[in-house]
């Protein structure tokens, strides 16, 4: 696998800014950004608590094609106040998901691709952050009963707090290796449980527990890639081509309670174990 | 966080407009737009306050070492130094100038 021949025809996707993600997965020539740098949609929080705003407060909703048929791709920058959702920038993706769902309503089939790459809210607009990232959930449920909505935990930043609730009402989730997926942070779960319990600062044990490869052997995504643009963009076709599943993974609630009736809370949760649980469960 | 403004001698308005960059760690956002015939305008926002010569030493040595058609300029900036400003601004001269994709 690491062949090093292969490695240099790949084409890397996560280090790709939000903007070029969103191009690469859409059709040659059909991006179309709305509500670009240039509108200067900015947050009106930031500037009042001494941080530097960006033009499109890090998020980009693009409007194309994909495989021929309309969609719209929405592309969090991580490398922007952690991926964190604001007012704005959360505003700016719930009112695409739902202008989409209402395309679908009128018989334009618009489907949606979300390019997660985010801690959760930001938490210099609090309430107005956690609002929208709401707002954002019920729009992705809206849309899903029409077309499938894909997510992509490409990394390095990963997908946590609320986000992870939105990724996980996708239809279908990609990963890579670097992507990591989790409602908490490490951080968090460190302060809360202790070092003992979870240390932030192990890097191979936090893949072990929250990074693409356990995700998927886990059944909690879809698709698990390597970091190649080509790949990725065939990924979507291919979800897109199987359309919306019969019945979301997030539908699936008494299975998921069935697996966690049978998480032995006394030890030390391992990958291996996580694992078994929800292979048999899912 | 400080804002700084600055102007520079530049030719006929720039033709089209430029993004370069992100307001990341030690980077910045750079926004190029046509400005007024004569005239090349520079809005700085940035993170870290007190470095108002080091700016106007950087831009100028960019805007006016050569001749550059008239831009409004915005630049978002989360601690980058002299050279990745540099870097920045040439970016989005290159692609006003260039074959240039718009933003």
């Amino acid at each position: 696998m690491m062949n090093t021949a292969e490695l240099l025809k790949r084409e890397s996707f996560i280090e790709l800014g939000a903007r070029e993600r969103a191009r690469s997965l859409l059709d040659p020539g059909s991006f179309r950004e709305l509500i670009g740098p240039f509108d200067r949609l900015t947050s009106p929080w930031l500037a009042a608590q001494g941080v530097v705003t960006q033009a499109d407060d890090g998020v980009v909703v693009a409007r194309g094609r994909i495989a021929g048929q309309p969609a719209v791709v929405l592309a969090i920058e991580g490398a922007y106040q952690g991926g964190s959702m604001g007012e704005v920038g959360g505003a700016k993706i719930a009112g695409a998901l739902e202008l989409a769902a209402e395309d679908n309503r009128r018989g334009i089939p618009t489907r949606a691709v979300i390019l997660f790459e985010t801690g959760g809210v930001r938490l210099q607009e609090a309430n107005l952050g956690l609002a929208a990232i709401a707002e954002i959930h019920a729009a992705i449920a809206d849309l899903r009963r029409y077309q499938p909505v894909i997510g992509i935990v490409a990394g390095t930043v990963g997908c946590f707090g609320g986000m992870s609730i939105a990724a996980g009402l996708c239809s279908y989730l990609i990963v890579t290796r670097e992507a990591r997926l989790g409602l908490n942070g490490p951080q968090v779960i460190e302060q809360e449980a202790g070092i003992e319990e979870y240390d932030s600062r192990d890097r191979p044990f936090i893949w072990s527990i929250t990074g693409g490869e356990q995700r998927f052997a886990s059944k909690l995504v879809d698709a698990y890639l390597e970091d190649d643009v080509g790949a990725m963009r065939a990924s979507v076709h291919e979800f897109i081509r199987m359309g919306a599943p019969a019945r979301h993974r997030s539908d699936r609630e008494a299975d998921f309670l069935a697996c966690m009736e049978r998480v032995d809370a006394a030890e030390q949760a391992r990958p291996e174990t996580v694992r078994a649980i929800y292979q048999k469960g899912l | 966080m400080e804002q700084l403004n600055f102007t520079f001698p530049a030719l006929d308005p720039a033709s089209g407009r430029a993004l370069a960059g992100v307001v990341g760690s030690g980077d910045l956002e750079v926004l190029a737009e046509p400005g007024a015939a004569g005239t090349t305008t520079v809005s700085v926002t940035t993170s870290v306050t007190g470095m108002g010569r080091v700016w106007e030493a950087v831009l100028t040595r960019v805007l006016a070492a050569t001749p550059l058609p008239a831009t409004k300029i915005e630049i978002n900036d989360f601690g980058a130094t002299p050279g990745v400003v540099r870097m920045r601004i040439e970016q989005a001269f290159e692609e006003l100038t260039g074959s240039g994709r718009e933003a």
